[in-house]
C-alpha cells in the first residue's frame, strides 16, 4: 500500500504513515465564489485535503468542479466529489478529465442520495453505472489509460480514488463484505460517514483487519460535531442510514442550551482521540457542516496539528 | 307494529348490502332517482363477514364520482341497523328523505326539463 | 401484467368536452386484473359521464365496450365496423391499447382512460408493487431473483447504498416506506447460502437494450411468416 501512484498529497501523507486530516466544504446555493475561498481559508492550515460536496442531499448548488477548480488556484488540494445520480457515463469521464486538466488529484465515488430530498423531487435520475463501477471506471481510465468505450486517452486523469463506506447501515452483515467489494473494484481511501456509534465501529473495523482490508485500502473516519441537542435527534431520527445512540444523544439534551455546542465538539474530541488509537484508521474526515470555523480548533486539541508538509 | 315511513321511497331487497355494486348505485340515479341509501345489518354483524363494509366503501366511491359531476356525493348515504330495529329503519328513512329535500331533485332531471322547455 | 391505474373524471371529461358520440373501450387483460379498465371499470365511467352531460344540459351518447386485448390486431378488428360513428373513443387500456387503437383506427380521436403505472404484480386485493422494468438484459440470475433494477430507488447493480435503514429504503412514497431492494437480494442470498457472491462485481451494465437505446423491437425470424 505504500507506492504513491499519482501526484496526489493526500495519497502521500497516507503512505507515508501520517494520519491524515480532511475536512469538506458544500458549494453554495449561488455562484459568488468566495463562500468557497472563505471556507476554504478557515481550514487550509489544518487539513490536507478539502472535499467539495456534489449537490448533497440532492440540493442544487454551485458544482462540485468549479468549486475545486477555486480551491486549486488558491493552492489547495481538493477532493472532488462525484455523484453517479446525475450524469450518465459520458458526462462522467467528461468531467473527470475537466477536473483533470486543473490537475485535481483526488476524487470520492458516490452514488448520492435520491433526488426525492432535494429541490428537484420531481426531477430524473440517472444513475447509468453505480458508485462501484464510478470507482472502476476511474481506475480504468486512470490505470489503463483508456475510456470505457476502450479509446485511448491523451494525457489520462491522475487521481486517487475514494468511496464512503457506512460502517452503520442495514444490512449488517454485508457491511465489511460490502467494503472488501469497494476495494475489489479499486478503491484506495474510504471516508466513512460520521461515527458517533463507537462500539460499533470499532467492531466494524475488527471485522475488516480480520480479512486483511485495513491494509488494502486507508481508512479515514469521519466525523460531524454536533451542534445541538436537536441536531442530534434529527441525525438520528430523520436521516437515513446514521446511527445516533442514545448515551449521546441524551448527553447532548442533558447539557444546558447555550453549552451544547461546546458539548458536540468534546464528543467530536473525545472519539477522535478515541479512535486514534483503533488499528486501520489511517486518518479522519472532519465535516463540520456550515461549521468550517470549528475544524482547527479540533485539528488542534487531539493533537493533529501541525499537519506534515512534504518535501 | 306498522310504522310509518315516507312513501316516496322504493326498497329494493338484496341478500346483503355486499351485492350493491358501485354500478347499482350510479345507474339508480342515470335514471333519475334523487337519492339512494343502504340499509346494512351493524358493522361486525355481517352474515358474509364483511358485505357491509364492502357496501361502505362502494358507498364512498359512489360519492366521490357523484361529487365530480356535479350530482352531489351527500344523495348517496349507508346506514346500519339491527334487522330487527324498525323504528330505526323509519327514523333513517325520514332522515333520508329530508335530506335528499333540502338537495332537491335529481339535476339530471332539471336539466331535462329545461332542455325539454 | 402491466399495471394502471384510474384517471381522475375530471380530466377524462376535459378532453370530451364538445364530444357528441363517446365509445368507452375496455380491455380484458392486465387492466381487469388491475380493476383499472374492464368492464367494470367501462361501466362506472360511462354511467359517471352520461350523468354529467345530461346534468349539463347536453345530447351526448356513451357506448360501452370491453374487448378481449387491446394490443392484438385481432381484437381491435371487432369493432372496425361501428367504431366511424364515433367522435372520440376513451381507452381504458395500458398506454400500448390506446396507441394501437390510434395506428388502426386513424381518423378518430382516441384518449387514455388510465395511467399505465409499471410492469407488476398483484400483492393484494387493492395493492399492485413494480417488478420489473423491461430492462432488456435480465440479470435476476445473479440477484437470487430479485430485480435491483426496478426494486432499488437508484437501480444500484452493486448496491445497497448507505441509505438502507432496518430493511427499509431511504425513499419514501408519501408516509408508505418502501422495502430497500438491496436488502431483499441480500436476505434472499442468504437464505440461499449463496451471500459469498454478493462480492462479485456487476460490471457496467449495457443499457442499449433499455429505454436508453430507443423504441425496441423483438424480432423472432422463427415465427415470423
Ligand atoms: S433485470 Fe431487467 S428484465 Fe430482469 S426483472 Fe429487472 S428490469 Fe426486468
Ligand atoms: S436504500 Fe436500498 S433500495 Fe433504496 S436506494 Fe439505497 S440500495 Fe436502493
Amino acid at each position: 500500500m505504500t507506492d504513491v501512484k499519482t501526484p496526489s498529497k493526500l495519497e502521500k501523507i497516507l503512505a507515508a504513515g501520517h494520519l491524515a486530516v480532511t475536512s469538506e466544504c458544500g458549494p453554495p446555493r449561488g455562484s459568488d465564489p468566495e463562500v468557497i475561498t472563505k471556507k476554504a481559508e478557515m481550514i487550509k492550515d489544518h487539513v490536507d485535503a478539502i472535499n467539495i460536496t456534489d449537490n448533497q442531499t440532492s440540493v442544487t448548488r454551485m458544482c462540485s468542479l468549479a468549486s475545486c477548480i477555486h480551491l486549486k488556484q488558491m493552492g489547495l488540494e481538493p477532493v472532488l466529489q462525484m455523484v453517479t445520480r446525475d450524469r450518465n457515463r459520458i458526462a462522467l469521464q467528461s468531467d473527470i478529465l475537466g477536473a483533470a486538466s486543473f490537475d485535481i488529484y483526488n476524487i470520492l465515488c458516490l452514488s448520492g442520495d435520491h433526488q426525492s430530498f432535494g429541490d428537484c423531487p420531481q426531477g430524473q435520475n440517472v444513475h447509468d453505472i453505480d458508485s462501484m463501477q464510478l470507482i472502476q471506471t476511474v481506475r480504468h481510465m486512470r490505470d489503463e489509460g483508456k475510456f470505457l468505450g476502450g479509446d485511448d486517452i491523451k494525457r489520462p486523469p491522475q487521481m486517487f480514488v475514494g468511496a464512503a463506506a457506512n460502517p452503520f447501515a442495514d444490512p449488517f452483515e454485508i457491511r465489511v463484505p460490502r467494503l472488501a467489494k469497494k476495494i475489489a473494484a479499486g478503491v484506495e481511501f474510504i471516508q466513512t460517514q460520521c461515527i458517533y456509534n463507537l462500539d460499533k465501529f470499532e467492531k466494524w473495523m475488527e471485522l475488516a483487519r480480520d480479512r486483511g482490508l485495513h491494509e488494502k485500502v486507508y481508512i479515514l473516519a469521519g466525523l460531524t460535531p454536533l451542534k445541538s441537542a436537536g441536531m442530534a435527534k434529527y441525525m438520528k431520527n430523520r436521516v437515513p442510514g446514521m446511527d445516533v445512540p442514545d448515551d449521546v444523544v441524551k448527553r447532548m439534551a442533558d447539557t444546558p442550551k447555550e453549552k451544547q455546542s461546546e458539548e458536540g465538539i468534546k464528543i467530536c474530541i473525545e472519539s477522535i482521540l478515541r479512535l486514534k488509537e483503533v488499528q486501520g484508521v489511517a486518518g479522519f474526515h472532519i465535516m463540520a457542516i456550515e461549521w468550517e470555523e470549528k475544524v482547527p480548533g479540533i485539528v488542534e486539541e487531539t493533537g493533529l496539528y501541525p499537519r506534515p508538509t512534504l518535501e | 307494529m306498522r310504522l310509518q315511513y315516507p312513501t316516496n321511497i322504493k326498497v329494493v331487497r338484496v341478500p346483503c348490502t355486499g351485492k350493491v355494486d358501485v354500478l347499482y348505485i350510479l345507474h339508480s340515479f342515470e335514471k333519475g332517482a334523487d337519492g339512494v341509501y343502504l340499509v346494512g345489518c351493524l358493522e361486525g354483524g355481517c352474515h358474509y363477514n364483511s358485505g357491509n363494509l364492502k357496501a361502505r366503501k362502494r358507498v364512498e366511491q359512489a360519492r366521490k364520482i357523484l361529487d365530480t359531476i356535479g350530482i352531489g356525493g351527500e344523495r348517496v348515504r349507508m346506514y346500519n341497523l339491527s334487522s330487527s330495529d324498525g323504528p330505526l329503519f323509519a327514523k333513517y328513512a325520514t332522515e333520508m328523505d329530508e335530506k335528499i329535500r333540502e338537495m332537491g331533485p335529481n339535476p339530471i332531471k332539471l336539466a331535462k326539463k329545461k332542455k325539454a322547455a | 401484467m402491466i399495471v394502471a391505474d384510474k384517471k381522475p373524471i375530471e380530466e377524462i371529461i376535459e378532453y370530451l368536452k364538445g364530444k357528441q358520440n363517446i365509445l368507452i373501450l375496455g380491455c380484458n387483460e392486465c387492466v381487469t386484473v388491475c380493476e383499472a379498465g374492464g368492464k367494470k371499470e367501462v361501466g362506472v365511467l360511462a354511467s359517471a359521464l352520461r350523468m354529467y352531460f345530461q346534468n349539463q344540459g347536453e345530447d351526448v351518447k356513451i357506448d360501452e365496450v370491453t374487448l378481449e386485448r387491446q394490443c392484438d390486431h385481432e381484437y381491435l378488428e371487432e369493432i372496425r365496423d361501428r367504431v366511424d360513428q364515433y367522435d372520440a373513443v376513451v381507452s381504458l387500456a395500458c398506454g400500448v391499447g390506446v396507441q394501437f387503437m390510434a395506428e388502426k383506427y386513424h381518423s378518430t380521436h382516441i384518449y387514455p382512460g388510465v395511467n399505465t403505472c409499471f410492469l407488476g404484480a398483484t400483492e393484494e386485493r387493492g395493492l399492485w408493487t413494480e417488478r420489473c422494468q423491461a430492462c432488456g438484459q435480465c440479470i435476476l440470475a445473479t440477484t437470487g431473483g430479485i430485480c435491483p433494477v426496478s426494486r432499488c430507488a437508484k437501480r444500484l447493480l452493486n448496491g445497497p447504498c448507505g441509505g438502507s435503514t432496518t430493511g427499509k429504503c431511504e425513499v419514501k412514497k408519501g408516509d408508505e416506506e418502501i422495502d430497500c431492494g438491496w436488502q431483499l437480494i441480500v436476505d434472499r442470498l442468504q437464505a440461499l447460502d449463496r451471500l459469498d457472491e454478493y462480492e462479485t462485481l456487476c460490471p457496467v451494465k449495457d443499457w442499449s437494450t433499455d429505454r436508453a437505446g430507443g423504441p425496441r423491437k423483438v424480432i423472432r425470424e422463427d415465427l415470423k411468416q
